[in-house]
């Protein structure tokens, strides 16, 4: 599957780590509906890691949508939150 | 459904509005290509503005610091002429330059790494770029009506979340550059405003003096003590200067009347 790390660009990941990853996601969202930051912090940081160690970089001329695009390292809680709330956050 | 795959669900409707304005495929191609070389030129001009802001920071801590640098020796002065109170003046408002900036030395660094972020961004997407135009011409060239359909709408959906996630970094670091221009403003007034002028001026603010006062008593005391331990041992090599320097004028006033005495 396709991931996109925003800031970085899109990494090619094994299927395989799908539940892992999708553990990663469901302490994100809790984190997000909780407001704790520093879940938030940890389980990003984590999810992060997790592609980086596990994906290889797309090449430039594959163009394909990706199945997770996940905020920079640096996102807030409330920015993740802005862009998942507010198209507008995203320029067309 | 997880955040992350609403989040690229948000990505994927804009690229599909993009593609539904479009009746032939080809069109939609050069439409995206146009979308990409602008926000290329975008970007570049984001990389461009932060720099900007960048060398106005590294300006304004050259002068805060030759500012600094001038009180310090002030209060040297002061403190040689037995003006004690002067000489703490000076190293109180010292004390407020320095913390402005350390501040400044934050935004600074915050500013670098935004410039790094969209200097990449620039080249992730100059590359991407140059593979679309490639294959758009590719896809023009071996052009059938049935295939063409699919290949379009895979490579423009493909790149449409890359102009998406390359518009996100500018606006983030436009926003970022725009917060600290508006901090970098109010430094400026200060320098311009003549607050950091010599301390033995008048118009102090006393209020703003004794804040800062309070709040750097301590690096005052230290600084002062310092200044204090180095000026002990050279007291009578200044007292001599001061003396020599007394001499040599009365020498000059008798030679310059003995002289007025001989043309006489």
């Amino acid at each position: 599957m396709i991931i996109r790390i925003l800031g970085e660009g899109q990494y090619q990941i094994d299927a395989e780590k799908l539940a892992d990853l999708n553990d990663l996601d469901r302490a994100v969202e809790h984190a997000i509906s909780v407001g704790d930051v520093e879940e938030f912090r940890a389980a990003l940081t984590r999810l992060l890691t997790e592609v980086h160690d596990y994906g290889t970089p797309v090449a430039d001329d594959v163009f394909t949508e990706s199945d997770l695009v996940l905020p920079p390292a640096d996102a807030t809680l409330e920015d993740v939150k802005a862009m998942l709330s507010d198209e507008g956050l995203l320029p067309g | 459904m997880g955040v992350f795959s609403r989040m690229s669900l948000i990505f994927r409707s804009k690229a599909n509005k993009a593609m539904d304005k479009m009746e032939d495929p080809r069109e939609t191609l050069d439409y995206s290509y146009q979308k990409q070389l602008e926000l290329l030129q975008k970007v570049r001009r984001g990389v461009a503005d932060v720099a900007t802001s960048r060398k106005r920071i590294e300006l304004q801590i050259a002068r805060l610091k030759q500012e600094s640098d001038k009180l310090h020796s002030q209060a040297q002065k002061a403190l040689a002429m037995s003006r004690e109170d002067l000489a703490r003046e000076a190293l109180t408002r010292r004390s407020g330059l320095e913390q402005q900036i350390s501040d400044l030395a934050t935004q600074h660094a915050s500013l670098q790494a935004e410039e790094e972020k969209l200097t990449l961004a620039a080249q992730r997407l100059q590359a991407k770029v140059e593979a679309f135009r490639t294959r758009k011409e590719t896809i023009k060239a071996t052009y059938t009506a049935a295939q063409a359909q699919t290949q379009v709408t895979e490579a423009v959906t493909g790149i449409s979340e890359e102009l998406g996630d390359v518009g996100l970094a500018v606006q983030r670091a436009e926003d970022r550059t725009a917060e600290l221009q508006a901090r970098a403003g109010a430094v400026d007034e200060l320098l311009a405003s003549g607050a950091l002028e010599d301390v033995t001026g008048t118009g102090k603010d006393d209020i703003t003096a004794e804040l800062e006062r309070m709040a750097s008593t301590n690096d005052v005391e230290l600084e002062l003590e310092r200044m204090k331990a180095q000026l002990t041992p050279g007291t009578s090599a200044t007292a001599a200067a001061i003396e020599g320097g007394d001499a040599a004028g009365t020498d000059a006033g008798e030679a310059s009347a003995s002289g007025e005495g001989t043309q006489q």
